[in-house]
This record gives C-alpha cells, sequence and structure tokens, in this order.
C-alpha cells in the first residue's frame, strides 16, 4: 500500500530552490560553450584543413546532442499518446529538453557551408558521371537537401515549442482540457516526427557516404535517441532530487522505471544494429559491406576504427545489458546513475563512429576540438534547457495525473 | 494432540485491503514463517508487509537463458562445422553472424520456460487440492474478502492462541481447517 502523499501541491515546493547547485550552472553553461565555440574557431582559421575538422567535429557534436533533444520530445510525445501515467513526474524535465528545439534549428546553419566538405562525395563536379550519385541525384541534390533540412527543424521546433508552452500555460490554470488537446494532438506529431528523424538521419548521416545504403538507417539513430533520453531522464531526476522536495516527487520507482526503459530500448538498438549489420553481411554487396569495411578492415582504413567498433559491441551491449539487469541495480540511484553516465558516454561513441569514418585524413581521430565541440554545444543545449528548468514548475504541477504519477509503484 | 494433527491451519478473514496490509505486518514481526495472505486482487506492497523474500525465479531464468543461448551457438557449431559441414554462399563454416538468430530464440525460449515452469515449480502447482477449500467462507476470496491462513506447521503455531491473535489484529471471522 502507498502511503498517503497530500493532494494538493505546494507551488513553492515544486521549484528549482535559488540555493540549489543547478540553477547557477545554466548561465555559466551557456558563456562556457560560446567560449569553447570561440575557440575552436579561432584554432582552425587559417588551414582549410582545421576548418574541415571543425566542421567534421561540429557536425558529429551536432547529430549528437540533437538525438537527445529528438529522445526528448518522442518521449514526451508518447507519454501524451498512451495517457501515461506513471511518467508524469517527469516529464516537464523532457519537455525542457524537447523546447530546446529552436537552438539545434538555428545550430543547423553551420551545416550549410559543409558542401564541400562533409557532403562533397556527392555534390562535387567529378562524382555527377557516377552511376549510382547520378540515380540518386533526384533526391540528394543541394537545393533539396537544404529545403529538406529546414523543414526537419521546423517541424522539431514547433512541436517541441508547442508542448512545453501548453504543459506551462497548464500549471497556472490547470485546464484539465490541454491534456486532451496535446493527447490528440500527438498522434500526428508522432507521424512528423518519425518521418523527419528518418529522413534527417539519411540526409545527415547516411549521404555521408553516398554509395552506402540501408533502409533500416532512420531507424538506427532513432533508436539511439530514445535510448539516450532515458539516461539523461535519469541523471537530471538524480541531479534535481538531491536538496529538493523532489524526492517526495519522483521516487525510487520512478527510477526504477526509467532504469528498465533505459536497459530496454538499449537492447531495442543492439537489435536494429545487429539487423542492420546482419542483413548487409549475408546479402554481401561491395556498395554495403564497405560501410563496415572502412569501419574494421586494415585494407580500407578501417584499422583505426577497429577499436571503436569493438567498444560498441562490447560497451553498447555486453556491458550495459548484464550491468542494468538487476532488479538491485536499477533501484539504486548510484549505480543507475552510473549506468546511465556510461550510456551517454557510449553513445557518443556511436556518433561520432557514424560520422567520421567517411572523412579520410590524417588529422580525423578524437581530440582537442571534439572535446571543444561537445562542451560548446552541449554547454549549450544544457544551459538552455537549465534556464526553463529554473523558470518553470520542476513538475507539471496541475497536471491530472499527478497523483497517480506520485503514488506509481512497482508491483 | 490428535486434533493438532489432523489441522491445516487456522483461517482468519479482513474485510479491506488495508486491514489485511497491517495485519500481515503484525503477523510477519511476531515471526510466524508458515503462513500466507490471500487476496481478490493485487495489493500493492503487500510482500513487503509479508516480509517475503525476493522471488528465486530469475536465477532459474539467468540460468536456463544461459544455456538456451550458450546451447544453441555449440549445436549450429556442431552441425556445421563438424556433422554437416557444407559451405554456404561463399562464407567460412563458422560463421558467427549467421548462428546469432537462432541463439537469441533458443535464449529466450529457455529463459521463457524457465520464468512459466520455475515459478509453477516453485509454486508446487499444478495442485489439484488444498485443505482451504474446505472453508465456506473462503470462496468469498475471488470476490470481496480478504484471508490470512497460518498452518499447524509453524513452530509458533497454537491453535487458540493465534485464533485469539487473528482477532485482536481486526479478522472479522477465524476458524480452524482441517488437513
Amino acid at each position: 500500500m502507498s502511503s498517503n502523499h497530500s493532494k494538493a501541491i505546494n507551488p513553492s515546493e515544486v521549484m528549482l530552490p535559488q540555493s540549489h547547485w543547478l540553477s547557477k550552472t545554466p548561465v555559466v553553461a551557456l558563456v562556457l560553450g560560446l567560449v569553447a565555440l570561440g575557440i575552436a574557431l579561432a584554432m582552425s582559421l587559417g588551414s582549410h584543413e582545421k576548418v574541415e575538422l571543425l566542421q567534421w567535429s561540429f557536425h558529429t557534436s551536432y547529430l549528437y546532442f540533437l538525438s537527445m533533444a529528438l529522445g526528448a520530445l518522442f518521449f514526451v510525445l508518447v507519454q501524451f499518446a498512451t495517457r501515461a501515467g506513471w511518467s508524469v513526474v517527469v516529464r516537464r524535465f523532457a519537455e525542457n529538453y524537447a523546447a530546446t528545439l529552436p537552438l539545434f534549428a538555428l545550430l543547423f546553419l553551420p551545416m550549410l557551408t559543409g558542401f564541400h566538405s562533409l557532403f562533397h562525395h556527392w555534390t562535387g563536379e567529378e562524382y555527377k558521371a557516377d552511376p549510382l550519385i547520378a540515380a540518386k541525384s533526384a533526391y540528394l541534390n543541394v537545393p533539396f537537401f537544404v529545403v529538406r533540412g529546414f523543414i526537419y527543424v521546423l517541424i522539431w521546433s514547433i512541436i517541441g515549442v508547442y508542448y512545453y508552452r501548453n504543459s506551462v500555460r497548464q500549471d497556472e490554470t490547470g485546464d484539465k482540457s490541454i491534456t486532451v488537446k496535446l493527447q490528440k494532438s500527438s498522434y500526428p506529431s508522432i507521424a512528423l516526427f518519425a518521418l523527419s528523424i528518418s529522413f534527417c538521419a539519411f540526409d545527415w548521416i547516411m549521404s555521408l557516404d553516398p554509395h552506402w545504403y540501408t533502409t533500416m538507417f532512420g531507424v538506427y539513430y532513432f533508436a539511439g535517441s530514445i535510448m539516450v533520453v532515458y539516461a539523461l531522464l535519469l541523471l537530471t531526476t538524480l541531479a534535481v532530487r538531491g536538496r529538493t522536495k523532489m524526492s517526495h516527487y519522483v521516487t525510487v520507482e520512478h527510477i526504477h522505471d526509467l532504469g528498465k526503459l533505459l536497459f530496454g530500448f538499449n537492447v531495442f538498438w543492439t537489435y536494429i544494429a545487429f539487423s542492420q549489420y546482419f542483413l548487409i553481411w549475408y546479402g554481401n554487396i561491395p556498395e554495403e559491406t564497405l560501410f563496415y569495411a572502412k569501419r574494421s578492415l586494415a585494407d580500407y582504413g578501417g584499422a583505426q576504427w577497429l577499436p571503436w567498433s569493438i567498444a560498441l559491441m562490447v560497451g553498447h551491449f555486453a556491458v550495459p545489458f548484464l550491468f542494468l539487469m538487476s532488479r538491485h541495480i536499477k533501484r539504486q540511484p548510484l549505480l543507475v546513475g552510473l549506468g546511465a553516465t556510461w550510456m551517454l558516454i557510449i553513445h557518443y561513441v556511436d556518433i561520432h563512429w557514424l560520422i567520421r569514418p567517411n572523412w579520410v585524413n590524417e588529422l580525423n581521430s578524437f581530440g582537442i576540438i571534439d572535446v571543444l565541440t561537445l562542451v560548446g554545444i552541449g554547454g549549450l543545449f544544457f544551459g538552455v534547457a537549465g534556464l526553463l528548468l529554473k523558470r518553470k514548475s520542476l513538475v507539471p504541477q496541475k497536471d491530472p495525473r499527478l497523483t497517480e504519477s506520485m503514488s506509481f509503484e512497482n508491483m | 494432540m490428535s486434533q493438532k494433527q489432523n489441522l491445516y491451519g487456522v483461517l482468519a478473514e479482513f474485510p479491506t485491503a488495508s486491514a489485511i496490509y497491517h495485519a500481515c505486518e503484525k503477523v510477519r514481526d511476531k515471526g510466524f514463517k508458515n503462513w500466507d495472505a490471500h487476496t481478490p486482487f493485487p495489493v500493492h506492497g503487500l510482500e513487503k508487509a509479508m516480509g517475503l523474500k525476493p522471488s528465486k525465479v530469475p536465477w532459474i531464468v539467468l540460468v536456463l537463458g544461459l544455456s538456451g543461448a550458450s546451447g544453441g551457438m555449440l549445436l549450429q557449431w556442431w552441425i556445421n562445422t563438424q556433422a554437416y559441414p557444407l559451405v554456404i554462399s561463399g562464407k567460412p563454416l563458422f560463421s558467427w553472424q549467421a548462428f546469432v538468430p537462432v541463439t537469441f530464440e533458443l535464449g529466450v525460449l529457455l529463459g521463457a520456460f524457465g520464468a512459466v515452469f520455475g515459478m509453477l515449480f516453485i509454486n508446487r502447482l499444478p495442485m489439484w487440492y488444498h485443505s482451504l477449500f474446505r472453508s465456506q467462507r473462503f470462496e468469498k476470496v475471488t470476490d470481496d474478502k480478504f484471508f490470512i491462513s497460518i498452518e499447524a506447521c509453524d513452530p509458533k503455531f497454537d491453535p487458540t492462541a493465534t485464533s485469539k491473535m487473528l482477532t485482536e489484529l481486526g479478522a472479522t471471522h477465524v476458524e480452524l481447517v482441517e488437513q
């Protein structure tokens, strides 16, 4: 039997206290992010190759943090679509992350400078004669690519801001019809999300190697993003719970559930990653197998990436699969937080492994520029999300299912 | 003494979920071992109130799941490299990639068998007869009444003292049930 929670929410209890360390960090993160991007730019200007490195590095970090924001958006949409009760107490965190998507619309613009570096495999004149690329030119051409990119970021920004705005409006009005309205709009939003994340993965990652194609690739990027959002929500929950009244709202039961979903969607990622590999291995068609050859065989320049491939098999599947399996670990905030941190790191390895082997250059290894772009985009992402976090209530305090969420217990 | 030998135990009826929840806490604290609670629907947290240890089923699932997976891989290794070596689409005889689906499926299959049959075994099911079915009132357990049964084989059991204790814990009806 659950203990009796009081039904009335004390509004001051669900705000981030001024004294909490998280209320000071957003501004620091924003400044740090801008400074890091500035330093990265200053270090790269002057040399053509270094500018190219910066472009590749920025692209990697951009798609890394974008996957978190998109995962958060999908999380919010699914909670409304399924009328989920348990997740209400952690939904605001995801709404904050999803509301940072306009930032990613802005950070999309630097990608448009990359047609002679990132995307030169299909934009360059010398590839016009390549029959495989010529056959794709109706889709893979610069004007259509740019238009599609703007459509993706527009869709995400509109949905992300729309859900955030309406949810915080309910904090003030307590209007239950907002929940119904958001539920109804979640269905078309999920369809738009599915299409936009799939095509963004095709355009922004798969086209870096224009010969290679796999129809599963959209799901692959989605699987990583939905996995990583549970790690992100877990860590956010743990960070906020300390020294606030939030531990009354987000209990070990919710942490356990987030851990279960993290475990489950990590297995889903493995399933997708293996299926993609498996079909390509079986079919054995040169333009498909080259993707894996470049990441594992020395003859194809894969010697550098073989350790990354092994790191993914071991670190993205075997280790978290065994570590996160136990119920005791998922109910122990410190241990499940360790697992979530691990997943955040290994997800970067995954994104880096997808993008970077497409650039053949001796400068191409994980280095200081990557650290700077990670701090840069990460600082802006967490800075904006942090400002939203302290601006409004930490939970959707007048959500009709809040009480249900607070008294949620695992069997 | 002959009465005690024939006795299955004592059955106490409670009117509400919260009544049985608090009664379970007391029975647990008094140190009874061979007893059980029966409810028409799952009562959240009752396993904590009863002081039940975590289930052993996950360990059975783990062992059987791992044997299924390794058995599946071993079987395919033996067929493809020992018993009937056959080159398929130019790939090596031991192509572990091709063996993963069967390995996975056998792991899941034996794991699921472990979960279902392990649960049945630990619960001593199927059981064709149970002494508690002697009680007419116990039929209400599938409707709207909650029951605690304490078995006579419990070292702390005493027909009169245990019945009295259950009445004090809020039982609306207490009866002795024969084997």
